[in-house]
């Protein structure tokens, strides 16, 4: 069997599995799923190194009628960032009992509505539920790594859309709720878009395969009409991605999920929506008609993210904010639509993954440490815990893109790609949000970690083994691909050269 | 026919987005349904409307006959209806859950998960949520 089907087959059995194994098991159960999706996508990668880019007929349909999954290094690469960011994750949710899914909030909030107070609530079917959505999270941002089928992608950000709405509300409070509305409002109005859009391009191109289209979006009698409605997909993927006016719903639901699960769902989702633009604007759609508006949403969604984290002093707030910038840098680096352009945003994607993830799970280490999220509220973290200080400081480095870390050469390749096309505006933009960006991760290093701690604070906790070993992990691979950044720079040029081999633009 | 349809997803689709528009929480949940509705539709427009001869393959033969109606978008209306089936239910239960806790289905009235106000004096009060 393929490592393409294995990659994929695993979440979605453990998904089955988390639905009757006895309770205590379902931990170690996930834990051991993600060892081994980390080793099929590691196969996945060698494979695809040796050959190219692979793909598989699912039931053994020809090429145009049957539904094809195709890897090659970037999304092979995708795939391994997803499971080592997958098995942090886990990992730390055994640091504080309040993050694991068995913890018993509803049965402590004693409101008069009656929500919670049935037997129903337990804490052993949630801790189920939680694990297969987790899984069903999974399985969807890796089929749609893979797919290369325009309803197969329909399908697989609908599982993605449930998923994270049922763990937005896995804990049932108000906020959850209504960060679970409000997610699901524009998220919907996105999917119905696309399903829209898949609909007017089969009807038009009489095809779903992404190659099959590519070949088919070129005739001449359809050239107006594609413009249109490949443009009202590319819309509904900027409401989920969350690019200028439509990034509201982002820091509006992502803070109110429970930390670890924040920080997947944060580092996660809307780079993976931006991997499907990034896809598509290259190999299926000719975008080149709408890349300039592209360009300008690029820049008004970093300035808009990064001065909305200027504003907030709660540290998850201020990262989701971030979010929202760093979409805006990505889709810069897509409206470039050149090799260099996207290799160099394929390689912020996977930097931004890592990192993003990170420093939540940081912020979660100083929610342990401190038991606060407000940063006027905290302090002192410096001298009480350097390692982690250090860890945050590698971290925040990374975001702004400071060398030697991942985060350099992204934006690197980009601007350099930026300036070569003479696009000096957008190039000023990126850089000030940058600036942007350094001012809030030094008032979250000045407030947190160099002020003096404030009198009410609590006596500063260890951070426990648990919580402490993810975040290294991943702080590893930041630094070690900052330093040698070359092979999967190679990787991903590879990936994009049959590409954009014909447009210099 | 085909003009029929359309007329049907104009009107659908109107409705939705009016609907979608409103303060109350319910119906921007029946306006996205009813959008969803006028988006199935589209996809079942596209597979070419006008055959009404099954998509079945007759004894003997290997390939459909060439009148026979398109099957792909029927698939593909099958599979977006389940999800938007389950999609639908699941905000209408949700809604029901905030309107319990909550007692208000105004959506102007949704701001549990913003950060309160905060003026110069009571900057030392916490601005922000509880810890999960």
């Amino acid at each position: 069997m393929s490592a393409i089907v294995i990659s994929l087959l695993i979440p979605l059995i453990l998904a089955v599995f988390n639905g009757f194994v006895k309770t205590r098991w379902l931990f170690s159960l996930n834990i051991a799923g993600s060892l081994l999706l980390m080793l099929s996508s590691l196969s996945l990668f060698a494979t695809v190194i040796q050959q190219g880019q692979i793909s598989v007929q699912f039931g053994g349909w020809a090429m145009p009628y049957g539904i094809t999954f195709s890897a090659d290094g970037l999304s092979a690469l995708l795939i391994i960032t997803i499971a080592l960011i997958y098995l942090c994750v886990l990992l730390m949710m055994q640091g504080h009992p309040k993050w694991q899914f068995a913890n018993k909030v509803g049965k402590s909030t004693t409101n008069e509505s009656g929500l919670h107070e049935s037997d129903s609530y337990d804490s052993d079917s949630q801790s189920r539920r939680g694990f297969i959505l987790l899984q069903g999270l999974i399985a969807s941002t890796i089929a749609i790594t893979l797919t290369a089928d325009l309803f197969n992608l329909y399908v697989w950000f609908e599982l993605m859309l449930m998923s994270v709405l049922g763990l937005l509300i896995i804990n049932g409070k108000a906020h959850n709720l209504e960060a679970a509305i409000k997610y699901f409002t524009l998220n919907m109005l996105g999917t119905l878009l696309m399903l829209s859009a898949v609909g007017f391009i089969y009807g038009l191109t009489g095809q779903l395969n992404f190659s099959a289209l590519q070949t088919a979006a070129m005739q001449p009698e359809i050239q107006p009409q594609i413009f249109i409605f490949s443009g009202l997909f590319v819309l509904a993927l900027l409401m989920k991605i969350g690019a200028f006016p439509l990034f509201i719903w982002l820091p509006a639901s992502y803070h109110t999920l429970p930390l670890p699960l924040m920080a997947l769902i944060g580092g996660l989702l809307t780079k993976i929506t931006a991997y499907v633009l990034l896809r598509l604007s290259g190999q299926v759609f000719d975008l080149s008609f709408m890349l300039d508006a592209l360009g300008w949403i690029a820049v008004f969604t970093m300035l808009s993210g990064v001065i909305g984290a200027a504003y907030h002093w709660d540290l998850r707030r201020i990262l989701a904010f971030h979010i929202v910038s760093q979409v805006g840098f990505l889709l810069l680096g897509i409206a470039l639509a050149s090799q260099a352009g996207a290799a160099g945003t394929a390689l912020f994607l996977i930097h931004n993954i890592l990192v993003k993830t990170n420093l939540f799970l940081i912020a979660g280490a100083i929610w342990i440490a401190v038991k606060h999220y407000d940063l006027r509220e905290i302090g002192g973290l410096y001298p009480a815990n350097a390692l982690l200080a250090m860890l945050f400081l590698i971290n925040a480095m990374a975001l702004v893109g400071v060398p030697p870390t991942t985060g350099f050469w992204g934006k690197f390749l980009v601007l350099q790609e930026t300036f070569n096309q003479q696009h000096f505006i957008w190039a000023i933009a990126a850089l000030f949000t940058g600036l942007l960006t350094l001012y809030s991760m030094s008032k979250i290093w000045l407030e947190a970690f160099w002020k003096k701690p404030p009198q009410q604070q609590p006596e500063i906790q260890a951070i426990p083994r648990a919580v402490i070993t993810p975040i290294i992990m991943i702080s590893f691979f930041v630094v070690a691909i900052g330093f040698y950044p070359d092979p999967v720079i190679t990787v991903l040029q590879t990936a994009f050269a049959p590409f954009y081999g014909h447009t210099a633009r | 026919m085909n003009i029929i349809l359309m007329l049907i997803i104009s009107v659908l689709v109107s409705a939705g987005v009016y609907l979608t528009l409103s303060k109350d929480l319910l119906r921007i949940i029946l306006g996205l349904a009813i959008l969803g509705t006028a988006a199935n539709l589209v996809v079942f427009y596209a597979g070419f409307l006008g055959s009404s001869v099954a998509a079945i393959i007759d004894s003997g033969l290997s390939a459909l006959s060439s009148e026979a109606a398109n099957p792909l978008p029927q698939a593909l209306v099958l599979t977006a209806i389940v999800i938007g089936f389950a999609l639908l239910c699941f905000a209408l239960l949700l809604m029901v859950a905030m309107v319990k806790q909550s007692h208000n289905r105004d959506s102007r009235a949704l701001n549990l998960t913003e950060p309160q106000a905060t003026s110069a004096e009571d900057r030392n009060k916490p601005a922000v949520m509880e810890a999960e």
